[in-house]
């Protein structure tokens, strides 16, 4: 802590002495919360932009994982010593959307400083992810993701399944587990990593159902859950008979679980896109890449699922009047992001990571340099987004529910009691309801003034 | 033999008290009195609305299930803590208060977990009792125990008991190894020809002579179980599965870290704040009168 005040104090040093020198460039700081390898590539866009001007020079800095880099900025906001960029996870976005003067829009940032970014060309669920229901843009899409399925190839051949064709439907997935677990010669069939964003709100917005009320939180503070519904309770109800039979293993909250899936310890993995890169690396064995698999004669399923991954936000300085940033430290975020939406900028940042082009051109650019002949699969994710058309519904827009961080982990407690034998699916999902709708009443009271 | 030492004025006196006064102050008063004042409000997570609450934060809490679910998952979790450190390291005391050899090796080796970060000592159990990486994890598995801390919270809490209360042993064994050498041999002789056997001896002669010694520690272990564990608990469960291993102090970081409801986590810190005290005001009570230093 100590640290981090003489840290945080020294780069508002940083910042005040470039005003003195005229010539030395306007300092922008810039917080994230990607680990290495990708913190690197991340840092790297930034030097890449300070390298092709001179009047602003961008200085990242990671501050841990994405919880960490949200409390740090929301508390370093109090302190009146916000940075000007902080990346913040997905999950945190209805916590940002109601920040009032702690946050400028990025509609309000483009207008002001004349720079003109084309939202247009934007993938649909990631635009909508991050824009108000009118469509002005909120943050500024970065790196996003979604989660598809890894499975192993081997493992599949050995079982006497098909390796070139995973099943399209969670009946034919229940088909094929046994098999699995009796020849696929690994520990367990299945696991997953991020239960809730895989199982439950990737699983609700393909198939079509409500998260929660409002849109899922899109149209306002008083939405309330709705993953009690028969779909999720048969899906959750699976997954813990599975967990009895050994066919499927919790393997932990967040991404906890990822490793089973490289040291083949599980023979299909449910995680996001970006995990490509370590499985890239780790693995010693087949693998392939498959969309997520939905339950037969569900109405209008499967559609596209919804993104994850962060988004870049705008912080004013500190709660007094006025924000306490120039004119120029604006323009000199809103030439940033104009850099990091450059189709090539962008096709590259997903060629080097995993993470999905958020733009239509960069998805392009990719497919003309034969990014995904090379890399099978490595389309998936993108196509997945699309799927269903890419029109959005209100279910797969996206969600946007205060204290959203906190109705994750209620979700996951819940579960893990239904894990452990200790409830029924049925009665984890009320749970949650009743927990995670204290949360949202919560919000709504202290955001509403 | 006390020495008095007299000052003319009362300037001296004041300036010399002064920085330490001056730090109690900043660091005890200032953020304790910051944290009654914020249990009594609610707040949006970047502070720029407030409303005052009065009490309603701490009724809340007790009528949370969750929380009274951490505070009996405390009282279990501190129980077995004090239990497992005191009775182990009383056990290797007595051992290592013989006459054996290479005696010095083997008090240094006890007292070393004590200087292991908690954190660090966390990821060293991480090695022992994971179910994929660990040695005594994996050795459970291949003789057929369900072995899996992630989804079962019987097993989570017993091993975050047990790594606490490793971490805790080396304290123990320092003051309980002191405590036995300050026992005179005079009297151990004198049970000794009046023919007590060495069960005998320990329990109606060492152990009464060690009460000071292990009220203390009781006192220091709870203390530690309930304020000191958040590095082991967060390494190794973060509080899950389910709630299983969630205590009151690491729900305080969840409450206020994690979730930003500062309102709520401050009144929690409120409730251990006054837990502390009334434990320290027990020591300082029945211990400062009864041991002779």
């Amino acid at each position: 802590m100590q640290r981090r005040t003489l840290l945080t104090g020294a780069m508002s040093l940083g910042v005040a002495a470039p005003a003195l020198a005229q010539s030395a460039p306007i300092e922008i700081q810039f917080w994230h919360g990607l680990a290495n390898p990708l913190g690197g590539l991340l840092e790297k866009r930034a030097t890449d932009f300070n390298a092709t001007q001179t009047k602003y020079k961008i200085v990242p800095t990671f501050r841990g994982s994405y919880p960490e880099t949200m409390v740090a900025a929301i508390a370093a906001f109090r302190a009146n010593n916000a940075p000007h960029i902080v990346q913040m996870f997905e999950v945190g976005t209805g916590t940002m959307m109601n920040a009032g003067r702690a946050v400028k829009p990025v509609h309000e940032l483009l207008a002001e400083t004349g720079v003109s970014i084309d939202f247009d060309d934007y993938l649909p669920g990631v635009r909508g992810y991050y824009s108000l229901a009118d469509g002005r843009m909120m943050s500024m899409p970065f790196n996003s993701s979604t989660t598809v399925v890894w499975y192993n190839k081997d493992a599949f051949s050995r079982a006497g399944v098909d390796p070139n064709k995973f099943p399209e439907t969670w009946e034919g997935v229940a088909e094929i587990l046994p098999k699995l677990k009796a020849g696929g010669g690994t520990q367990v069939p299945m696991s997953t990593a991020w239960l809730t964003w895989a199982q439950i709100e990737n699983f609700s917005a393909i198939h079509d159902i409500p998260l929660a009320t409002l849109a899922n939180g899109f149209g306002g503070l008083g939405t309330e859950l709705r993953i009690n519904n028969p779909l999720v309770q048969r899906h959750m109800a699976a997954l813990v008979q599975w967990q009895k039979d050994g066919l499927f293993r919790y393997g932990g909250r967040n991404n906890a679980g990822e490793p089973a899936f490289p040291n083949g310890e599980a023979a299909i993995m449910f995680t996001s896109s970006g995990f490509r890169a370590r499985v890239q690396r780790e693995a010693r064995f087949g693998w392939g890449v498959a969309m997520l698999p939905y339950y037969q004669g569900t109405p209008r399923a499967p559609i596209n699922s919804i993104i994850g991954g962060a988004s870049l936000w705008v912080m004013n300085k500190g709660p007094a009047a006025g924000g306490g940033r120039s004119r120029d430290e604006f323009v000199g975020v809103a030439e940033f992001f104009k850099y990091l939406s450059n189709p090539e900028v962008d096709a590259q940042w997903h060629m080097d990571t995993g993470y999905v082009p958020v733009r239509r051109a960069s998805y392009a650019i990719a497919k003309d340099k034969g990014f995904y002949r090379e890399n099978p699969g490595a389309d998936v994710p993108i196509e997945q987004l699309l799927r269903g058309g890419g029109t959005l519904t209100d279910n797969s827009r996206g969600i946007r529910l205060g204290g959203f961080v906190e109705i994750r982990t209620i979700m996951e407690e819940e579960m893990e009691r239904a894990f452990q034998g200790q409830q029924t699916a049925e009665q984890a999902l009320t749970a949650a309801t009743t927990r995670g709708n204290v949360v949202l009443r919560n919000f709504e009271r202290a955001n509403r003034g | 033999m006390r020495k008095k030492v007299i000052f003319r004025g009362v300037a001296l006196p004041y300036l010399l008290l002064l920085p330490q006064m001056i730090i109690t102050l900043v660091f005890f008063f200032w953020p304790a009195g910051m944290a009654v004042w914020q249990s009594a409000q609610r707040e949006d997570a970047f502070g720029l609305s407030t409303q005052f609450v009065a009490f309603e934060n701490f009724t809340d809490l007790f009528h949370d299930a969750i929380y009274l679910n951490a505070a009996w998952n405390t009282v279990i979790f501190s129980t077995a803590v004090a239990a497992l450190a005191l009775g182990s390291a009383l056990f290797l005391a007595v051992q290592a208060d013989k006459h054996i050899r290479g005696a010095g090796v083997y008090k240094t080796l006890l007292i070393w977990p004590y200087a292991v970060a908690p954190a660090l000592a966390a990821v060293l159990w991480l090695f022992i009792f994971h179910p994929s990486i660990g040695l005594v994890g994996k050795a459970l598995a291949s003789l057929g125990v369900n072995w899996d801390y992630r989804v079962n919270g019987g097993q989570a809490m017993t091993m975050v008991i047990i790594a606490s209360a490793w971490k805790q042993v080396s304290y123990n064994f320092i003051f309980f190894l002191a405590g036995l050498q300050s026992i005179p041999n005079s009297v151990l002789e004198a049970a000794a020809i009046d023919g007590a056997r060495p069960m005998r001896r320990f329990w109606g002669v060492i152990f009464p002579l060690l009460s000071p010694t292990t009220f203390f520690l009781l006192v220091v272990n709870l203390v530690y179980a309930f304020f000191d564990t958040f590095g082991v608990i967060h390494a190794l469960t973060r509080g899950g599965p389910g709630n299983a291993t969630e205590t009151l102090i690491y729900k305080v970081y969840v409450d206020g870290v994690q979730n930003l409801n500062f309102g709520s986590s401050a009144a929690q810190s409120v409730i251990l704040m006054l837990i502390v005290i009334s434990l320290t005001a027990i020591q300082f009570r029945f211990i400062e009168r009864r041991v002779h230093y």
